[in-house]
């Protein structure tokens, strides 16, 4: 369980991360999703104490991180940067992590192992290749059998093969019941991996939902073409759909799913020339949700006040804590 | 796996950071250039006393200090101790390893502590160890044809057991000034600037100043260590270390708040 409350960093005049809230549940994995630049790995490296938030507070299982009496036990951290001499061995990297926290020397063994390093244990760091490096970094994290895990970017560097393996091992991690946070800038790979995200912009929320409402409920629409649109738009707005009118004479319907707006009009024996379910895809979805920040981020010049989270991202975050209420 | 009871502490951090030393090649060759300086140099330095010592004026036979001669190679080691220092920090900023300590050791004074005792243990045995053997060797290659010494000599075991102090506190002193500047090049330039350049730039001073200022030098604190007789206007043998040691704390207490302080 992680608990962030209004987190906010500055660097000089960029705002890297900006009165970020959300909360991490243990028992799926968690998506931090954003484009480069956005504050993910600024937001974990607060979590776990390397940076401190300028205002706001972290909290990791209740209580500061580094108030945890034996952290690696308790979360364990795959950061953005490599963090590994390049001149002492992969085993003795997690021999000296061990140590730090009273771990057995055999688990180093054993996470080598669960992360297919062990023939290259005794080997400089520094000959590793980009996989086996990001490899050794996820040994690291789950060292001290931790039931948080943070993961920023873990499948960069990984081959094909090594990107299901993460994927998998992400997924199973989540169902023991750990708290698996994970970040991407990849809509792509979220889909794959997360069941809830977290979508931030800009170092915003721009939304907190699970990953299925992120394309149908929120962003897909259905897109009805009638002769008779008057009568079948007033119904479906008292149903609570909302309802536009496009060039063309066309309606896109959103809240109500394509099979119910067939019924309505069926049931008003309303003609349609078209009933087509616009399911956005993952990727324009999070385009939609982020596009104003990318936008922003290209742009020179233009002060901070220039972009506020678009109302579709607010209407998801009321959404998404709906929902995770329930 | 259970966690044991309490939380982690300052023995699990010194373990963690012996395991760190111990296990990178920089620490084995720098110790080795400590090594072959400490006694080789000390060797070459007595042999040439001491083949030269016939020739040597009344001035000369008069201020001859045999201990200081057998103990001279320490001020060449002196650098690749002060390189060790300076690594132990700045190698963690350099490759980035401070994320993954200070992540498995969230309270930071505790790794700096450790780090300390961890670094300055090794360099007070391996110190004291060689600057013993360099006088042992020094005064075997002095004793053929010139003057040599005992431990027994007035101030001779001050100086061979104050030489492996003074390593040790001009060791914490790199550490201390790693953990403020957080890198390689510029923690070894800080050491070095200490050490070898605000000699040069004191001397540059009129006379009547330097004099007042070498003292105060890190450098004539260690030739005043490793010397049985008083040397110059420096301060005495103890009191120049208690005052290197108030250096060395100055910068380990600065870099400790700033450890704190900064992001990693
Ligand atoms: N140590 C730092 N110093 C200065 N700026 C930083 C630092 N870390 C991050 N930033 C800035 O903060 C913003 C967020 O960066 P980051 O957290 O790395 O985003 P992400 O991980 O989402 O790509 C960027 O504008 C980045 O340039
Ligand atoms: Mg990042």
């Amino acid at each position: 369980m992680i608990e962030a409350e209004a987190l906010t960093k500055r660097y000089g005049n960029t705002i890297a991360v900006d009165q970020l809230s959300f909360q991490v549940l243990p028992g799926q994995v968690t998506g931090f999703l954003g484009p480069n630049g956005s504050g993910k790995s600024t937001t974990m490296r607060m979590i776990v104490g390397l940076d401190s938030p300028d205002s706001g507070r972290v909290r990791v299982k209740g209580k500061r991180y580094r108030d945890l009496a034996w952290p690696l036990r308790e979360v364990g951290a795959l950061l953005e940067a490599r963090a590994i001499h390049p001149g002492r061995s992969s085993a003795n990297h997690l021999l000296a992590l061990a140590r730090a926290n009273r771990i057995p020397a055999e688990r180093v063994d054993e996470v080598l192992e669960l992360v297919g390093l062990s023939a290259v244990a005794r080997r400089r760091a520094g000959k590793l290749s980009l996989g086996m490096g990001q490899r050794l970094g996820i040994a690291a994290a789950l060292l001290g059998d931790p039931g948080v895990l943070l993961f920023d970017e873990p499948v960069n560097g990984l081959d094909p093969d090594g990107i299901r393996w993460a994927r998998n091992l992400l997924r199973s991690l989540a169902a023991e019941g750990r708290t698996v946070f994970v970040s991407s800038h990849l809509m792509s790979e979220m889909a794959l991996t997360a069941d809830h995200v977290i979508v931030v912009g800009r170092g915003r929320l721009m939304a907190d939902l699970p990953i299925g409402e992120l394309t149908a409920r929120s962003l897909g629409f259905v897109r009805v073409k009638s002769p008779a649109p008057g009568a079948l738009g007033d119904r479906l707005s008292a149903m609570g759909g909302v309802v536009s009118k496009v060039a063309g004479g066309a309606l896109e319907v959103r809240g109500i799913r394509a099979e119910q707006v067939g019924e309505v009009a069926a049931e008003l024996g309303v003609v349609l020339h078209e009933l087509s379910p616009m399911e956005a895809s993952l990727e324009e979805a999070y385009l939609e949700l982020t596009g104003e920040a990318v936008e922003y981020r290209g742009g020179a010049g233009r002060g901070p006040d220039a972009a506020d989270p678009t109302s579709v991202a607010q209407a998801d975050v009321t959404a998404g804590e709906g929902a995770r209420d329930g | 796996m259970d966690s044991p009871a309490g939380r982690y502490g300052l023995p699990d951090a010194i373990r963690s950071e012996w395991t760190k030393l111990s296990t990178v090649r920089s620490t084995a060759w720098t110790l080795l250039v400590t090594v072959v300086a400490a006694v080789g140099l000390g060797a070459l330095v007595s042999w040439v006393q001491a083949t030269h010592y016939a020739n040597n004026g009344f001035i000369d036979r008069a201020t001859f200090d045999p201990t200081r001669v057998s103990l001279s190679g320490l001020l060449f080691a002196q650098l690749a101790v002060g390189v060790l220092g300076v690594l132990v920090m700045s190698a963690e900023y350099g490759t980035g390893t401070i994320r993954a300590t200070l992540s498995a050791m969230p309270r930071r004074v505790e790794v700096l502590w450790a780090k300390a005792l961890v670094f300055g243990s090794l360099i007070l045995v391996v110190g004291e160890i060689l600057s013993l053997a360099a006088f042992f060797l020094g005064q075997s290659i002095l004793s053929s044809r010139a003057p040599h010494a005992t431990l027994g000599d007035p101030g001779a075991l001050r100086a061979v057991l104050g030489a492996g102090c003074y390593l040790t506190a001009l060791g914490l002193l790199a550490l201390g000034l790693a953990t403020v500047v957080r890198h390689t090049a510029g923690g070894i330039s800080a050491f070095v600037g200490v050490l070898f350049v605000l000699p040069v730039i004191s001397d540059a001073l009129p006379s009547s100043v330097s004099v007042h200022v070498n003292k105060f030098l890190p450098a004539d604190i260690g030739v005043s260590m490793l010397s049985t007789q008083p040397t110059g206007t420096a301060f005495p043998p103890w009191g120049g270390f208690t005052l290197l040691c108030g250096y060395a704390a100055v910068a380990l207490v600065v870099g400790t708040v700033l450890l704190r302080r900064r992001d990693a």
